[in-house]
């Protein structure tokens, strides 16, 4: 009996371990999304990345995981490009670029993943919702398939890989970063380069999003991306601070979503998105609140200084 | 370096969606002077900024710094946006804003050292923001906030700054900080080039003038260049404006003649 309580503690350990560095990573990412008013091409992307994977697979026949990082970068670039060119030569606005370009492949992938069924190993349910209770069954086995050891799931240890690219990219180009962000225009007279910075980050939502693909699927990963960093736009004074408070409120949305998805035996992912929502609700609630007060104290101290 | 000329305009012609903003504009700019551009609304004042800095895609023409193209002088050249392009909602504070003037000197991956924090410091006090450099920059006034953006170009150490509109809707302190500015470049031989619109202020703070409508239509000395026939054609078509203007213009000579007495 003991053992099976082990097993279960286990699973769980398992998939929070997955979804924190999921919405940590994503998280990251989103900040700069956020600010630099791209929210839309992570929905993209995100989306998009489901055409890379499945070209991947069928390309080189195998899904290991730098084949489907390959796949879902190269479309996620592609993605880019191919949005601000349409943007370009047509003069339509950018985000309807972005919509056609990110339906049109997403559709493309969709009807590979149906046509291919019997080949690959994702039905159209999983993509879209994803599912993090499924993850810690499909595990990596390090070395022999019957005597090697196994070392746990293979989102797990995708997304810890593109966890540390991400973290390791921002802090290395951090300053690049928020000087590109903040005036792209002031950038350029600096002599730095806006489309590498551009495709750099495009890059690292690429990854990120394909990483959260089992985990949380192509809609909610949408939802990571952009609550938390919302959220912490709303109360940040500097962009180190507001990566922290987005990481932040990700976690938070973890370890509350998977109490409330236990709580109401509901998909995990789904409940996790929807404590990010509310956290930010709150957190909008307590800064109006906060406003009110304060204009009160302010009338109350003319009051004062008039009597 | 500073008997080269500074900036040298060649035969620069932009369009904007098949709209000509600019037509074969060349002019250069002497070292050590400041210098307006001055046009009406629309003239392509801001566009020929850019032009020359490269944020704009030009059709013909180039731009020299002390007769090198840009990819060469960027870190000579620092350039002010006009403060309604810059997000001021952005999560920043004002001493990270000034440190991006040293961002050109740094590899990506590098932190500004102390020595560019002194370099950030010393252009914050010139600017009298010192005090502020904590503060996020949206709780700063339009002038503060003007004032943030000059330190900026000045922690660049540049010796060639170009300004967009610097003086636009900022309040009578951050006026007298930039004109006090601008002689410290002065005197120190770097030059000032500014889009201005203030034919008022124009003989006062400048000592060169472009002035542009779509072409340019004379470039020169201050004193020169600055007439009626020249404004004429400048501002042509809005004579009841140019009337008071030049009226305007009149006085504010007849004060600076009483004052120079």
């Amino acid at each position: 009996m003991s053992s099976f309580d082990l097993a279960d503690w286990l699973l769980d350990i398992w998939i929070l371990a997955t979804a924190s560095l999921v919405a940590a990573s994503c998280a990251m990412v989103g900040v700069f999304l956020i600010l630099r008013r791209q929210a839309l091409m992570g929905d993209a992307i995100s989306h998009s990345v489901l055409l890379g994977i499945v070209l991947a697979y069928l390309i080189s026949g195998s899904n290991s995981l730098w084949v489907m990082l390959l796949g879902a970068v190269t479309i996620g670039l592609i993605t880019a490009w191919l949005s601000e060119s349409l943007h370009k030569v047509s003069r339509l606005q950018s985000d309807a670029s972005i919509g056609i370009v990110f339906t049109l492949l997403f559709s493309i992938g969709v009807i590979l993943v149906s046509l291919y069924t019997g080949q690959i190993d994702l039905d159209q349910e999983c993509v879209l919702y994803g599912e993090i209770a499924f993850v810690p069954f499909d595990t990596i086995i390090w070395g022999d398939m019957e005597t090697g050891t196994d070392i746990g799931p293979r989102a797990f240890w995708l997304i810890l890989i593109v966890f540390l690219i991400v973290l390791i990219s921002i802090t290395l180009g951090f300053e690049r970063l928020k000087t590109v962000t903040f005036h792209p225009s002031l950038a350029l007279s600096l002599g730095i380069s806006i489309p590498f910075w551009h495709y750099f980050l495009m890059t690292l939502v690429s990854m990120t999003t394909v990483a959260s693909f089992d985990a949380v699927g192509a809609i909610l990963v949408v939802a990571l991306l952009i609550i938390p960093a919302a959220s912490a736009y709303l109360l940040a004074k500097s962009l180190k601070s507001m990566l922290w408070l987005a990481v932040l409120y990700s976690q938070l949305s973890v370890w509350i979503g998977y109490a409330l998805s236990y709580w109401l035996n509901s998909s995990i992912a789904a409940s996790i998105a929807v404590s990010a929502g509310l956290l930010m609700i709150v957190t909008l609630l307590i800064m109006q609140i906060r406003k009110v007060q304060q204009k009160r104290h302010y009338l109350q101290q003319l009051n004062t200084e008039q009597a | 370096m500073s008997n080269q000329i500074p900036l040298q305009v060649e035969q620069l012609s932009i369009r904007y969606h098949h709209k000509p903003v600019l037509t074969d504009v060349s002019f250069s700019v002497p070292a050590g002077k400041t210098v307006a551009i001055i046009g009406p609304n629309g003239a392509g004042k801001s566009s020929l900024l850019k032009g020359i800095m490269g944020l704009t895609p030009v059709i013909q023409g180039n731009a020299l710094f002390y007769g090198k193209p840009l990819a060469e002088k960027r870190l000579t050249t620092a350039y002010v946006p006009q403060r309604e392009e810059i997000d001021w909602d952005f999560p920043i504070d004002v001493m990270d804003v000034v440190l991006m003037g040293r961002h050109g000197q740094l590899k990506f991956w590098q932190r500004p050292s102390q020595s560019d924090r002194e370099i950030a410091e010393q252009a914050l006090k010139d600017l009298q923001m010192w005090d502020f450099r904590e503060r996020q920059i949206s709780q700063l006034s339009g002038g503060q906030q003007q004032r943030v953006f000059l330190a900026r170009a000045l922690a660049q150490q540049a010796s060639l700054y170009l300004m967009d509109e610097p003086f636009a809707g900022v309040d009578v302190a951050t006026e007298k900080a930039i004109i006090e500015l601008f002689k410290q470049l002065k005197a120190k031989g770097n030059t000032v080039v500014c889009v201005h619109h203030d034919l008022n202020t124009v003989s006062e703070y400048y000592d060169y003038v472009v002035l542009i409508n779509s072409r340019l239509i004379a470039a020169g000395p201050t004193d020169e260049v600055l007439t009626q026939d020249n404004l004429n054609k400048t501002y042509g078509g809005r004579l009841s404006l140019l009337n008071d203007l030049t009226e305007q213009m009149y006085r504010s000579r007849l004060d600076n003649a009483h004052d120079s007495d």
